[in-house]
This record gives structure tokens, C-alpha cells and sequence, in this order.
């Protein structure tokens, strides 16, 4: 009887620890639950090294922002996902963003055609998107989807005038990948601009994304004896296709848009690049103090320089903080309308304004190859 | 006229690539009567083979170039004989069908396999021939391009040489019209078809490395295209017939060239395939192919 009496008291005391442990362990869950900020990106892939930024640049934002306490008086948590730089991923992943992990926010992406993949739902579900694409339709999905990115049109108008003004082109050709929405439309934007400056669109080709082989489409080019190619694509098939021009001889100046911001860039074409030019939304020659600083912060922390993508990461978290600072909660309309009336927000990539397209205002930076690398050539404000 | 004398070069450098692999699906084929789905992969594990050789030698120089290209050969032959030793020889005797998706399952092995290894961001291909380029009137040639055309023609005389001129050629000719007459006057059968798939091979792993050196980004799904571009190349010259692949080759090679060219470049591949389609409609055993009459 009274061992078992005992065995009792022993059984309820080993309870009653339990439970107290249990408590304990439920206390400090109770420290400020973290805001999760969900972030799709080309993390493997032929846009791998976008993506690769897009993390570092937006986990140095948000670790920033941690260390200084946070948003609200709670830290930021990024959740995100790769969609190996293909199509047809990024809806799914927004979805399980959403629906499973709770974000009050997503991030992404670089690409505008994976950008107008994942939007849409965003929209559906009223939870705000801040994307990097830059052609226009991205925005236009919805009052909810934003960028930190300029338009295509400008990017477009930008290159056309200093094709005219700065090499002063005549005859020019282009390069399209027409299975990707931001080259097309970033080509449209530039022959339309390009023609009203007085220049002559001497023949548009065409390839479609992941291709080899140029030679066929650059021989026409180089028949119609163009001065200088446009060429709106992404780095990879940008770096193919400059070693093929030169290959076939063609000397004359290729430009592009953002879609060419990577290191690996040089490293596939190298001196291929000689005389060639984009416009980005970044440079690492700039002079704002703000962007000086993100750079000395990146490098510490990475042993690299940033490209143009990591600010623009960087500032997208900035943005989403400040607008939750201003909208004092996640609510989605409060938040987004948080975000709609930013203006004047000192990012690194420069001083932006969100218009009433949901488009930032900022200035362009035109790089051109010299001594192995992109270096800034003129800046173009908006 | 430059112009179509530089699309018609680009056209056949292209193609000989092609051909290279297309001529591993036709012997494969002639021999065992199936699509060995996984040749393209070989391929593809050929260029990255060449990528890491090519990072542990002197870049651009004649010496360096023709060891990795060997080295990445003798490892796809090595490659190739293992794939058949373990996913294809268990299977012989099995109903074609059951050979050709274990070939499915074997190509997705490999891309995939790959992308763990190597990883899925693309690679840059390192420079390791010599670099130079030739102005003749307008035409302007790369060493690249002669490269292509020049080892292709080299590999396939060689072929020719070795299907024709050796015992173990004239073995693969008799395993390939009959494998059981073959048996029966003492050819080993096993050995035969280990030797032709180490052969095709190594040829893929060449057109691997001839592709990497034109457009030096590799990554493992690299192979997709190409070979199913070789593998329309092999049908087109005739399935089985050596010679009938180098010609499909060459011609899908420079039909897509001309197609991408115009103004109608974004059809490349569906005016490539129509052609093919028109030709097997009135040609169906392939340009060279002979039709023959299935026995029962």
C-alpha cells in the first residue's frame, strides 16, 4: 500500500515538472513572433547568381534592421524559395508562401515573366509583392504588386538616347528572345524611342531563351550592316551571343538593359565585351553617401562587390519595414496603402518614389566594359 | 552571297556536331535495334568532363585542347559501357518497350544526377584550344568552327575505318544483320555491344566538348536539345546507316541555320521537324536507310 502510495506521489510530481517545463517552453515562445517576409528567387538556374544576390541582399537588410530592434518592436523572418530559374514554379511557391508559412510579405523577383507568374495570386490573396522585373505589366496586375525596379520604358528610352546622343548610331538591329516578356518589351520600348529619335531599326531577330547557337541570326544582323545591336536579354545567352559577334567579326558597339547586371557575365564573353553598354540601376562608382555605405556593409559581410541586384533586394526589405513602421500592423490595405505613399525613401540603389503606378521614380546609370569590367559611363535621371 | 557562304559554314559546323552524336543513336541502334535515350546525357557528362580537365590544364594550347577532348572521351566510353553493363544487359532479350524507358529512366538518372554534382547553374567552358579568326573576302571563319569541322571529319573517317577495316568492325556489321547467326559462328555478342556503346560514347563526349568550345555555357540539361536534334538527324539519314547520320546532321544542321537566319527564326525547330516529316513521308526508312521487310 504505501509504495504504491508513493509510487503515486512520484508519478505526480514527474507530472507536474512536465507541465512546468511545458510552460517555461511556452513563455518563450511568447518573445515577439517574428513578421515572416516570403521571398521567391532563381537560387540554381541559368539566373542563378540573380537569385544568389537577391539573398544576400535582402538578408543583410533584414539582419540589419533585426539588430536595431527590429519593425515594431519585432524582428523580420525571410522565408524563401527557389524556383530554379524556370518558369512555372513561382506561382506554386507564392501559393505555399501564402497559404503555409503566413507571410505578410513577398519579395521577388528579378524576372519580370516570373514576376507576372507569381502576382497574380498575390493580388487574389491581398497580400502586397514587391518585385525587381521591370516590365511594365508587372505592376498593372494589380494595386497590390509593386516594384523597386525602373520600367522597361525608360530603361528602353534611356538606352535609345544614349545609343543617339553618346555613339551616336544610325543603323541599329536587335536581338530578341521572344519566350521572355521583359525583352520584348524592353525591345519595343527601345525601337519605338530609338525611331522617334531619328535613328533607323535596320532588322529585328529573334531567338528563343536557352538557346546556343546565334551565328545565324548575327550573320543576318551583320549583313544588314547594323552599326550597333541591341540585344534586351538575360546574361547568359547575352555572353553567348557577344562571343559570337565577335567570332563573326562584328566590331560595332551591343547594348542592353538590366537584364545583363552579373559577374558572369565577364566571365563568360570576357574581352568580348569590349565596347558594349547597359543601363542599370546601380553602380558602384555612385557618390550618395547611403549607397557608399551599403557598399562597405556588403563587402564586409560578402568579400564581394554587390551587383546591381543585392541593393535593389536590400532596399525592397527597407521599403517593406518602413511602410509597416508607418501602417503600425501587417493589415494587408493598411500595409499596402503604406507602401503606395512612400516617397522620397532614401534606398541604396537611390532616392525612390513610388508614382501612382506603384513604379519607383529613380535615376538610370549607363555602364560600359573597360579594363575587365563594367564602369559607370553617365547617369540619366527620370 | 558572304552572307549565305557564312550561314552555309555556320550551318555545317553546327551540324557536325550533330552528326557526332547522331551517329551514337544509329549504331546503338543498328546493333541492339533500340533508342538509347540516354546518349544526350553522355554527352552532356562529356562537356563537363572537359570542363574540369580543361581547369587543371594550360589554357589554349593545341596539347592541352587534345587531352581533354581524349580524356573526356576515354571517360564516356568508360561511361557508356558501364550504362549497358548495368541498366541495359539484364534487359536483354526483353521486349524493346521495356529497354527503351529503362533509357528514359537511365537519361533522367544522368541530367539529374547531374544537377547534384555539378549543380544547375550554368558553367562557363574554359578556352582550351586556340583562339583565331580568318577573314577570306567576307566570309569570316573561326579556328572554332574549323576545330568542329575538322575533328568531325577525322572521327568519322576513323569510324568508318573501325566498322569496316577491323575484325571487331566486321563483329559489329555481323552482330547487327543477324545476332544469332553471329553467336553461332563464335563473335561474342557481349563484347560486341560493350565496344559500340564505348564507341558512340566517346563520340558524344567529342560532340560535347565541340559544342562547349562554340558556346562555352554548359549546364546537365545541355544535352536535351542537341540530342534530340542528333537523334531527328539519325532518322532523317536512316537509322542504322553510319554515313546517313553525318548527313542528317549536316542537313538539320544547316536547314536550322537558314531557318534562324531569316525572318522567320523563332520556327526554327518546327520548319526542321516539317522538313523531317515531308522526308519520311516519302522516304520512310530515312534518306540512306533501306526498308526492310520484317520477318516472322
Amino acid at each position: 500500500m504505501i509504495p504504491r502510495l508513493h509510487r503515486l506521489l512520484q508519478t505526480a510530481r514527474l507530472v507536474l515538472l512536465a507541465g512546468a517545463v511545458g510552460l517555461a517552453t511556452v513563455r518563450a515562445d511568447d518573445a515577439p513572433k517574428p513578421w515572416k517576409v516570403g521571398a521567391y528567387a532563381s537560387l540554381t538556374g541559368s539566373e542563378a547568381t540573380w537569385g544568389q544576390s537577391y539573398e544576400r541582399g535582402s538578408r543583410l537588410a533584414i539582419d540589419e534592421i533585426n539588430a536595431a530592434g527590429g519593425v515594431l518592436g519585432r524582428p523580420l523572418e525571410l522565408v524563401i524559395d527557389d524556383n530554379r530559374s524556370k518558369s512555372g514554379d513561382s506561382a506554386t511557391i507564392v501559393r505555399k508562401l501564402i497559404s503555409r508559412d503566413k507571410v505578410i510579405a513577398v519579395l521577388g523577383e528579378v524576372s519580370s515573366g516570373r514576376s507576372l507568374e507569381a502576382a497574380p495570386f498575390c493580388q487574389q490573396m491581398r497580400i502586397p509583392m514587391i518585385s525587381n522585373g521591370s516590365n511594365p505589366k508587372v505592376t498593372e496586375v494589380g494595386d497590390y504588386i509593386f516594384r523597386v525596379a525602373y520600367i522597361d520604358p525608360f530603361q528602353g528610352a534611356v538606352m535609345a538616347r544614349f545609343a543617339r546622343e553618346h555613339l551616336h548610331i544610325t543603323r541599329v538591329g536587335l536581338l530578341t528572345d521572344t519566350t521572355n516578356a521583359y525583352a520584348v518589351g524592353l525591345g519595343r520600348f527601345f525601337k519605338e524611342r530609338f525611331m522617334h529619335e531619328g535613328g533607323i531599326v535596320a532588322l529585328e531577330q529573334r531567338y528563343s531563351g536557352s538557346e546556343r547557337d546565334f551565328k545565324a541570326q548575327l550573320t543576318a544582323l551583320r549583313a544588314a550592316s547594323v552599326d550597333a545591336i541591341f540585344v534586351p536579354g538575360y546574361y547568359t545567352e547575352v555572353g553567348l551571343i557577344a562571343v559570337q559577334a565577335r567570332e563573326l567579326g562584328f566590331r560595332g558597339p551591343i547594348l542592353g538593359g538590366d537584364g545583363w547586371a552579373s559577374p558572369q557575365l565577364a566571365e563568360l564573353a570576357g574581352a568580348a565585351l569590349h565596347d558594349t553598354y547597359y543601363c542599370d540601376n546601380f553602380s558602384l562608382e555612385s557618390n550618395d553617401p547611403v549607397t557608399r555605405r551599403f557598399i562597405e556593409r556588403y563587402r564586409a559581410r560578402y568579400q564581394v562587390d554587390p551587383d546591381s541586384i543585392a541593393p535593389l533586394a536590400y532596399d525592397a526589405v527597407a521599403l517593406l519595414a518602413d511602410a509597416l513602421t508607418r501602417a503600425g500592423s501587417a493589415q494587408p490595405a493598411k500595409l499596402r496603402q503604406a507602401l503606395a505613399t512612400t516617397s522620397g525613401f532614401a534606398g541604396v540603389s537611390g532616392s525612390l518614389t513610388i508614382d501612382a503606378k506603384r513604379n519607383p521614380q529613380k535615376p538610370a546609370y549607363v555602364v560600359g566594359f573597360r579594363d575587365g569590367q563594367y564602369r559607370l559611363v553617365t547617369t540619366i535621371a527620370p | 552571297m558572304s552572307e549565305f557562304l557564312q550561314q552555309l559554314l555556320n550551318g555545317i559546323s553546327l551540324g557536325a556536331i550533330y552528326a557526332l552524336i547522331a551517329l551514337g543513336y544509329t549504331m546503338v541502334y543498328g546493333v541492339l535495334r533500340f533508342i538509347n535515350f540516354a546518349h544526350s546525357d553522355v554527352f552532356m557528362v562529356g562537356a563537363f568532363v572537359g570542363y574540369y580537365l580543361g581547369r587543371l590544364l594550360p589554357e589554349h594550347t593545341i596539347l592541352g585542347g587534345i587531352t581533354v577532348l581524349v580524356g573526356a572521351m576515354i571517360a564516356c566510353a568508360l561511361l557508356g559501357m558501364t550504362i549497358e553493363r548495368l541498366a541495359y544487359r539484364p534487359l536483354r532479350g526483353a521486349p524493346t518497350l521495356n529497354v527503351l524507358i529503362t533509357a528514359i529512366g537511365v537519361s533522367l538518372l544522368l541530367e539529374y544526377t547531374g544537377q547534384l554534382v555539378f549543380g544547375a547553374t550554368p558553367r562557363t567552358f574554359p578556352a582550351i584550344f586556340p583562339v583565331a579568326q580568318f577573314e577570306v573576302g567576307g566570309l569570316v571563319i573561326s579556328s572554332n568552327q574549323l576545330m568542329v569541322i575538322g575533328v568531325s571529319i577525322v572521327l568519322m573517317v576513323v569510324l568508318q575505318l573501325i566498322v569496316f577495316r577491323t575484325r571487331i568492325g566486321t563483329a559489329m556489321r555481323a552482330v547487327s544483320l543477324n545476332p544469332n547467326a553471329a553467336r553461332l559462328v563464335g563473335v561474342n555478342n557481349d563484347v560486341v555491344i560493350s565496344f559500340t556503346f564505348g564507341l558512340g560514347s566517346a563520340l558524344a563526349a567529342a560532340g560535347g566538348i565541340l559544342y562547349a568550345i562554340n558556346y562555352p555555357s554548359i549546364d546537365p540539361l545541355m544535352g536535351v536539345m542537341p540530342g534530340l536534334k542528333a537523334f531527328v538527324a539519325a532518322i532523317l539519314g536512316g537509322i542504322g546507316n553510319i554515313p546517313g547520320a553525318a548527313l542528317g546532321g549536316l542537313l538539320l544542321g544547316t536547314v536550322e541555320t537558314f531557318v534562324s537566319g531569316s525572318q522567320f527564326s523563332t520556327y526554327k525547330d518546327a520548319i526542321a521537324f516539317g522538313i523531317l516529316i515531308i522526308i519520311l513521308l516519302f522516304r520512310p526508312a530515312g534518306l540512306l536507310g533501306k526498308f526492310t521487310v520484317e520477318k516472322v
